[in-house]
């Protein structure tokens, strides 16, 4: 048999049916909603009069439009609220799977879907949502789709597609203390571009991520997508099982033998080979702080804010010269001088109780710095309670960051939760576009670690020199 | 799902690489329960000020580009988040195609589901055809984009260009195969019995 790598081996166990104009029917194993996405998809199914084909296939949450402060007394925005209200008549009509807003289960899908064992190795996941890279952390082929897609899988369990091609990322070496696994993927994203990805699928591999957590597995493949590919994968090792057995959907007794031989199989061949190779040492990498507002446009704690005259294209620098004018940087400065107003912890890349764990052992025993907004929102219900059981609330309160309930929240800001104009926060989020955390905010994208210590210290500063505690 | 042959129009020119989906579209918009509506908020930050007033510098508040049907864009066009939303708005405000060095997959893929066409053609090309002054044609069928004298065809797999062309609705195709696709389900619970979902969360 041909070598495989591990993206084609799951594809070739979900192919359907070749069409005779060469696309492919590939079967979708598992299927997450939330509110945003969704609202015209069922709507074009009832226009249709079509049934939905596998109910239990799904699993639906609110996340993008929830409030994070007092939540038991409803939602106050009004077109947020329809939303989810949309989201609630939807799911009970069609008799899907939903968390409730005020369920400790509830949170952000691509926490959500692993915390409940909904995330299993080598299937296919999709959800209107294109960080749903992140479950390729699990070794699934996970991937972000549009409305009319998710309406597609409502109907057929199927999705047309084209085969993508294979990208190989090789991390070598060991990573520094300090360091984790957001760091790995600006880096990598600063390498290769936002577009670097493209048309590919990317398994990461090296004896860097075979030592991450799952949690850290996640926040990597959850930034696939901002280096162009759809999906990431890391093959399942005895770090996913351990993760996954006991959790609530995920597979008992002697499914889960069985589930577990298969499991094991799941690697790319040796003899693998891939279109496109990519290798990044990360032994003496240094914390890594976005300047622009692409997440490609990245350096390291110690560097500076580039200078323009030196891109090598004139559409760069006119690229560049926007991005500085819109941060309100200019060239030469360097990243730790740059002072920060506002710090987001949280999001589907970084806010999972590793993550909070790691930004709390920063904050612990100082304080925000002065004029500074601060804000921790948990992934989901489970992870606040965790963080809360562990005294991280405490930790962070004590030191003057807000603690909230779940939701994307500032990452997106379609709640409440929105930076005012020229507002520069460090966020432990995915994108730092224009506009992206509110009108005119200013994102540079870092670690958990990175963004307590620039919360604590008012400016961005080497998270090794504060770890310790104090 | 309206079909797409040959396509007249203004070209607007938004030559910026990377232009995303949050730009297109920001996030208050994509509250929305419909696809509709969506053309007076396409590229709105960069649209209106502060205040809701229109930019005069911006292109398409420019007294003929406000008319386009074509936008010719900077490379990795549409990357980002998954919203169709970006595509609906395009296609709200008037917009059929879109002509760029290339596009990120999943903005790509939801034009074909809306009837967009985004035709790649190399940077040299989209800056020639933004000094043409007057109309481009679109042609689909024979994937070409002509104007101001000049001609540059572009390749599509021919599945896309089908769709496009018959204006085919996805899911009826894809009924064609539920044959295939119960067949695949049944041997799956026999070869794959852990992935049957037994418990609810
Ligand atoms: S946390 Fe941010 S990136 Fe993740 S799903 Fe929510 S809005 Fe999207």
């Amino acid at each position: 048999m041909t070598p495989r790598t591990l993206y084609d081996k799951i594809w070739d166990d979900h192919l359907v049916a070749t069409r005779a104009d060469g696309t492919c029917l590939l079967y979708i194993d598992r299927h997450l909603v939330h509110e945003v996405t969704s609202p015209q998809a069922f709507e074009g199914l009832r226009e249709a009069r079509r049934p939905l084909r596998r109910p239990n296939a799904i699993l639906s949450v609110a996340d993008h439009n929830v409030p994070t402060l007092n939540r038991e007394k409803g939602i106050a925005d009004e077109t947020c609220r329809l939303q989810v209200e949309e989201l609630e008549t939807n799911v009970k009509a069609y008799g899907v799977p939903y968390l409730p807003l005020l369920d400790d289960r509830q949170g952000i899908v691509h926490v959500v879907g692993p915390e409940q064992g909904f995330t299993l190795p080598g299937t296919t996941i999709v959800c209107g949502d294109s960080h749903t890279s992140t479950h390729g952390a699990f070794g699934a082929l996970a991937f972000g789709i549009g409305t009319s897609e998710v309406e597609h899988v409502l109907a057929t369990q199927t999705l047309p597609q084209r085969k993508s091609r294979n990208l190989r990322v090789r991390f070598l070496g060991a990573l520094p203390p300090g360091l984790g696994a957001k760091d790995l993927a600006l880096a990598l994203i600063g390498r290769i571009g936002t577009a670097g990805g493209t048309g590919h699928v990317m398994e990461f591999t090296g004896p860097a991520v075979r030592a991450l957590s799952m949690e850290g597995r996640m926040t990597l493949c959850n930034m696939s997508i901002e280096g162009g590919a759809r999906s990431g994968l890391v093959a399942p090792d005895d770090v996913t099982f351990a993760y996954l057995e006991g959790r609530p959907m995920v597979p008992k007794d002697d499914l889960w033998d069985a589930a577990l031989t298969h499991w094991q199989s799941l690697r790319s061949d040796e003899a693998a080979t891939f279109d496109t190779e990519v290798a990044l040492d990360v032994s003496a990498l240094a914390p890594q702080v976005t300047w622009g507002t692409s997440p490609q446009w990245v350096t390291d704690i110690g560097g500076r804010v580039p200078d323009p005259a030196e891109a090598t294209s004139a559409d760069d620098r006119q690229a560049m010269l926007r991005a500085l004018d819109y941060m309100g940087l200019k060239p030469g400065t360097l990243i730790q001088d740059i002072a920060l107003q506002a710090v987001f912890i949280g999001s589907c890349t970084n806010g999972r109780i590793e993550d909070l764990r790691e930004a709390a052992a920063v904050a612990k025993g100082r304080k925000v710095a002065p004029g500074l907004r601060a804000l921790v929102v948990p992934g989901s219900g489970l992870v606040k309670r965790q963080a809360e059981a562990e005294g991280l609330d405490r930790i962070f309160l004590a030191a003057g960051f807000e603690w909230r309930q779940p939701g994307c929240s500032m990452c997106l800001g379609m709640n409440d939760d929105r930076l005012e104009e020229g507002v520069r926060c460090a966020s432990t989020s995915n994108r730092n576009f224009e506009g992206r955390q509110g009108r005119g905010s200013r994102t540079h994208l870092v670690s958990p670690g990175m963004a307590a210590a620039a919360a604590v210290t008012g400016h961005f500063t080497d998270v090794r020199q504060l770890m310790g505690g104090q | 799902m309206e079909p797409f042959t040959t396509l007249t129009g203004i070209a607007a020119p938004l030559l910026r690489t990377n232009i995303d989906t949050d730009l297109i579209i920001p996030k208050q918009f994509l509250k929305t329960l419909v696809r509709s509506g969506l053309g007076r908020h396409l590229f709105s930050e960069i649209r209106y000020d502060a205040d809701g007033r229109e930019r005069p510098d911006f292109v398409l508040n420019q007294p003929p580009y406000r008319a386009a049907s074509i936008l010719l864009a900077g490379p990795n066009f549409g990357c980002g988040s998954s919203r169709e939303h970006a595509p609906w708005a395009l296609k709200d405000f008037g917009i059929r195609a879109i002509l760029a060095p290339s596009f990120a997959d999943i903005f790509f893929t939801n034009c074909f589901a809306n009837g967009l066409l985004p035709a790649v053609l190399p940077m040299e090309a989209i800056e020639t055809l933004a000094t043409v002054k007057g109309p481009l044609t679109v042609d689909l069928p024979a994937q070409q984009v002509r104007g101001g004298g000049h001609t540059f065809t572009f390749d599509l797999e021919p599945a896309r260009k089908a769709v496009l062309l018959e204006g085919l609705d996805e899911i009826k195709r894809t009924e064609a195969n539920l044959g295939d696709i119960d067949a695949f389900e049944a041997r799956r619970r026999l070869n794959a019995p852990w992935l049957e979902i037994h418990t609810q969360p």
